[in-house]
């Protein structure tokens, strides 16, 4: 037994296309990683709780929406409410660049878009928590 | 302990259990000295198994939902880990959404980590970890579990038996196993064809024995007859304490707790550790 790794894929929001979440929540268990996914249509507040309860080394929120926005900062603020502020935030889906700047000032740990490779992801989430 | 406050956690503090339980998961030694730190407390163990798709999630959800108004719950929901990669997709959070942001229930998803038999190898510590943080009830959901998955019985004051329509006939019930470990039988997805026959059926076969065993028909989305299951619960719990039976139960648990952290430390040994160990068992055992 060792350390593994635990993530956490949240889908925020109103927003029903679940079919990249599930993909990269697949590419984590395959790249031997526990991946706790909460389906559909979650509050910031409700990933931020869920966060808390498993202890998730990593989070990834996938928005395909739209709303990125305006739910990204939401997320972080009650992950700081919980006194997790700390743990890296992934965001996936389709995000322009210049929002991806802003996000990232933010708070948001990376951004990735249409095309990243699974490859890419699974990387990064190593290299964060190590 | 590197960095987990004992003054939080004795203060039941939510972040302060997530971090232990982490430490629990990872490290066998560390777990014993975190949980060896807390007191003893009063709290019972609820068991959930049945195969996969049968509802135990969901119900455990309704449940927890229900017993929150008067006391803290806490609910461990258990998925399998891969064989081959050692990763694992936990989903049961998914099926419980009425609780997930309810103050009174904390929900931890945990991976079997090629730990046969439906649980994982720290459910043990992380059970009593809950209890001694102040949850009343901690509710444990195994893996879908098949015919053999049976060690919930030996970790569990109470087990709940959930089935579906459609998965076998009354041979199925005959066979030794997870038939036999449940306290109480729960026929979910009771608006499905065939449900209230497979309740009859239990109730056949169950009379083949002696001990009466309650078997209720559920619907886990639509909450019906959720209260009741709520009720034989408390009733069960109200007859194990009356007996005495709880005690053994308790017994039991310490004890499977004792043999299942052997057994995880010597699976880390070499095989000529092995090898000696085997013949010190001789001489306490008499040679047997």
């Amino acid at each position: 037994m060792g350390k593994k790794i635990k993530v956490l894929i949240a889908k925020p929001g109103l927003d029903g296309h679940d079919r990249g979440a599930k993909v990269v929540a697949m590419a984590l268990r395959d790249a031997g990683m526990e991946v706790i996914y909460t389906g559909l249509r979650q509050s910031p507040e409700d990933i931020a709780k869920a966060a808390l309860q498993e202890d998730v080394d990593v989070i990834g929120l996938s928005i395909l929406s739209g709303a990125h926005m305006k739910l990204c900062p939401r997320v972080l603020e009650f992950m700081k409410q919980y006194g997790i502020g700390e743990k890296p935030v992934f965001v996936g889906g389709i995000i322009p660049e210049d929002d991806a700047l802003e996000l990232k000032k933010m708070g948001i740990f990376e951004v990735f878009g249409p095309g990243t490779s699974l490859e890419k992801i699974i990387d990064s989430m190593r290299k964060i928590v190590k | 302990m590197t960095e987990l406050s004992l003054e939080k956690l004795k203060a039941e503090d939510v972040k302060e259990i997530s971090k232990a339980l982490t430490i629990i998961e990872n490290d066998p030694i560390e777990a014993k000295k975190i949980v060896g730190a807390l007191d003893e407390k009063d709290y019972c163990v609820i068991g959930l198994t049945g195969s996969p798709g049968s509802g135990k999630s969901t119900l455990t959800d309704r449940l927890a939902s229900l017993f929150s108004l008067k006391e803290k719950i806490g609910i461990i929901a258990v998925d399998p880990s891969s064989p081959f990669t050692g990763g694992a997709f936990l989903g049961d959070r998914i099926r419980m959404k009425r609780t997930s942001r309810n103050d009174n229930v904390y929900i931890r998803s945990m991976a079997s980590r090629g730990k046969l038999g439906g649980l994982s190898p720290s459910i043990y510590d992380a059970v009593e970890l809950l209890g001694r943080c102040g949850f009343k009830k901690v509710f444990v959901e195994t893996v879908g579990a098949g015919q053999s998955e049976t060690d919930i019985a030996n970790l569990a004051d109470i087990v709940l038996l959930v089935l579906a329509p459609g998965l076998g006939d009354e041979i199925q019930m005959l066979k030794a196993g997870i038939m036999e470990i449940g306290d109480i039988y729960v026929v979910n997805k009771m608006d499905i064809e065939g449900a209230s026959r497979l309740k009859s059926r239990i109730e056949a076969v169950l009379d083949f024995s002696n001990h009466r065993k309650d078997v209720i028909l559920t619907d886990g989305i639509k909450g019906t007859n959720l209260e009741e299951l709520a009720r034989l619960i408390e009733k069960e719990l109200q007859f194990l304490k009356e007996s005495g039976k709880i005690d053994e139960k308790r017994k039991k648990r310490k004890r499977f707790n004792k043999l299942n952290t052997v057994f995880q430390e010597l699976k880390e040994l070499p095989d000529e550790a092995i090898d000696r160990l085997v013949e010190e068992l001789k001489k306490l055992t008499g040679g047997r």
